[in-house]
């Protein structure tokens, strides 16, 4: 789960991190009344949304005036922000963040990840902050220092002391830069985060380290014991479509085909998407409807497959398991008609009692074809959806 | 022969009484599983599926021949499971449990590896030695006994590639489902040295998918220390980068991940890579003749 940048400064200032004065405005108004709140006659503001290169999109502005700051606000808000790691709709800006400005004498980056090879908690730095970080990782991994946590002594101070030193921080800043890596990694580690990043952590004038933007991802399995984080769930920053999936236990991701893809379990859904393409078609989406194929996980599934206009064919491919295919093929036909779904829809069963299945879709009277074989089933449904059929 | 498990191995389970323990448990009797015993806290004393049950893995172990775990215990309290069945210096721990939070599996890996305890899982779909042993949720009927070994990342794709090794006369040996997650107790490398070593497994096939470098790694591995045929399937060539697809691992970060890195140091490692879902199988003919 993604947080916003004024949900992550507010976590940080209660670990001790220092953040910039600021909050966050849904309205024009709000925006001006937290700018006189901050006080000065220069601001910086910056779009709320889950996605990167805000910058570059013009969604941060330096402000120096409460009518430039309106504009901004007015500009964005209840609108879209295209940027290099969105999609070509963009992400929308329901909310600025109003902060007080910096003035930076340099800029560095600091991270913590769960590296997978290490099986680690690893916290990278580099003085190569403020700029796209795997770019800096690709060319010149030199520049990247990494520490590995042990996950029984935790973070320890000598592990800061040497990455700033390595950084090359001096005098007071090394004692800060010790504090802000301490309490980073008790962040992480307290609120199960799976990615916490400050990009840029900047030495300002006045010579203080400041984490001048923040990015905090949350391990989405572990909000059971973070009820007061699922809060700051923000569903305007994703897919509709994958909102209501979530709501009914599928996962659900939205793609740019014409072929509706249904699946049970997450690595046969993505090797039926590939199958589609190896096959001529392209893939409208991922979709697991989960191992148990229920007759309401899959009327739900039908209806959020076609409230895409861009799907023509709807391919369903089940590996019965331990639940008969013949069940599954009842709950089929009655979704389908339930839903009044009127594309063609072609269906690859194998397994558990999968001739069975396949005999409920003859004897349906629907626009269901049961495909004997996964190739075949690939082939109809490129078939189907180039009209072919 | 096998891997991990066979007809001697004797099971322990963990969340015995849950409506998945014992629905899965008397599978696993049906199937001929040596199941002993069941380990639920308070229910020690009481009898299910005619079986005793224990309120402590260390009572089981004490009072049954039990040597290997599966855990169906739901993922908030699947933390304290696995570090049990470790601490009681079990040989084998298959966790089947799904939403394991990563800093979680994150402690119970480092501690496993620590007391030299293999744990398999989570998120996944458990281990099988064909007429022999059957641990975890995997449908029974598609598997015989045979000398293929097979180790996936994925669910139901183990369940199609274990079809089509049957569907074409073959059997497995042992499958091994690593499970999904970013952080697995046992991965590619560790299961895939176990094939090597087993007299009876004559090829290997390999199920993976995006997320992660432990396919190029496993690549790394096989080159140098593997001489049995590998098959190898790479799920997620469609997948969008940044997207979560399903399973809690399979996300290309960073640009890092994709299958056709993952394919590519699979076909440097001589591996006989599959990119067509629906010829697993055929490969294996060909490669086998």
């Amino acid at each position: 789960m993604n947080l916003h940048e004024y949900q992550a400064k507010s976590l940080f200032a209660e670990y001790g991190l220092p953040v910039s004065t600021g909050q966050a405005a849904q309205t024009s108004e709000e925006a001006v009344a937290t700018a006189q709140k901050l006080g000065g006659t220069r601001w910086v503001a910056k779009v709320q949304v889950h996605a990167g290169g805000r910058g570059k999109a013009g969604g941060v502005k330096l402000i120096d005036s409460l009518d430039d700051l309106r504009s901004f606000a007015n500009r964005w808000l209840g609108n879209r922000l295209v940027s290099s790691q969105t999609d070509s709709l963009g992400q929308l800006v329901s909310c600025i963040y109003v902060e007080s400005v910096t003035d930076i004498e340099q800029e560095f980056y600091l991270g913590v990840v769960i590296d997978r090879s290490s099986r680690r908690v690893i916290v990278m730095s580099s003085g190569e902050g403020g700029v796209d970080i795997e770019s800096v990782a690709a060319a010149t991994p030199e520049k990247i220092l990494r520490c590995s946590i042990d996950p029984f002594l935790g973070a320890q101070a000598y592990q800061a002391r040497t990455m700033a030193f390595q950084l090359g921080v001096h005098g007071k800043q090394v004692k800060q830069f010790i504090r802000i890596f301490m309490n980073l990694c008790e962040l992480f580690h307290k609120l199960d985060c799976s990615l916490v990043e400050i990009n840029p952590l900047v030495l300002t004038s006045s010579g203080d380290l400041l984490c001048l933007d923040a990015k905090v991802n949350i391990d989405s399995n572990a909000l059971f014991r973070h009820p007061r984080l699922e809060y700051m769930a923000d569903p305007t920053q994703l897919d509709e479509r994958e909102v209501q999936a979530a709501k009914f236990n599928l996962s659900y991701v939205s793609l740019d085909g014409d072929i509706g893809c249904m699946v049970n379990g997450a690595g046969l859904a993505m090797g039926t998407m590939d199958l589609v393409k190896l096959y001529g078609g392209n893939p409208a989406n991922f979709l697991d409807v989960g191992g148990g194929v229920q007759k309401e996980s899959v009327a739900e599934a039908f209806k959020i497959l076609l409230s895409d206009e861009k799907v023509k064919t709807v391919l369903i491919n089940i590996f019965g398991g331990i639940v008969s295919c013949e069940i599954i093929a009842k709950g089929i036909v009655e979704a389908y008609r339930g839903v009044g779904v009127q594309i063609p829809v072609v269906v690859r069963f194998d397994g558990n009692s999968a001739r069975e299945g396949r005999e409920v879709f003859r004897h349906s009277g629907l626009n269901i074809v049961a495909a004997n074989s996964l190739q075949e089933a690939a082939q109809l449904a490129v078939s189907a959806a180039k009209g072919e059929v | 022969m096998s891997i991990l498990i066979d007809k001697n191995t004797q099971v322990v389970c963990q969340g015995f009484t849950g409506s998945q323990g014992t629905f899965h448990s008397q599978q696993a009797i049906a199937y001929g599983t040596k199941l002993v015993c069941g380990v639920v806290p308070g229910r020690g004393g009481q009898e299910h599926l005619g079986l005793p049950v224990f309120n402590t893995v260390s009572d089981a172990i004490e009072n049954t021949g039990a040597t290997v775990s599966v855990i169906y215990v739901p993922a908030p309290f699947c933390l304290d499971s696995i570090l049990e069945s470790i601490e009681a210096r079990l040989e084998l721990v298959v966790c089947i449990t799904e939403g394991l939070p990563v800093l979680d599996m994150l402690k119970a890996k480092a501690y496993a590896d620590l007391l030299g305890v293999r744990v398999v899982g989570p998120n996944c779909p458990g281990v099988i030695t064909p007429g022999e042993c059957k641990i975890g949720i995997m449908p029974a009927e598609i598997h015989r006994p045979g000398k293929i070994g097979v180790v996936s990342r994925s669910g139901t794709l183990t369940y199609e590639a274990v079809k089509q090794i049957s569907d074409r006369g073959f059997g497995q040996s042992t499958c091994v489902g690593i499970g999904g997650d970013p952080i697995p107790g046992t991965n590619f490398i560790d299961v895939i040295a176990l094939f090597e070593q087993d007299v009876e497994t004559e090829a290997i096939v390999m199920v993976g998918e995006i997320g992660g470098t432990a396919e190029e790694e496993t690549a790394e591995y096989i080159k140098h220390n593997v001489s049995k045929p590998v098959i190898a399937y790479i799920a997620g060539a469609t997948a969008p980068k940044g997207k979560r697809m399903g399973h809690a691992g399979a996300i290309i970060a960073g640009g890092k991940g994709t299958a056709e890195e993952k394919f590519t140091a699979l076909d440097r490692a001589g591996v006989s890579t599959v990119r067509d879902l629906a010829q697993i199988g055929d490969a294996l003919l060909d490669t086998l003749g």
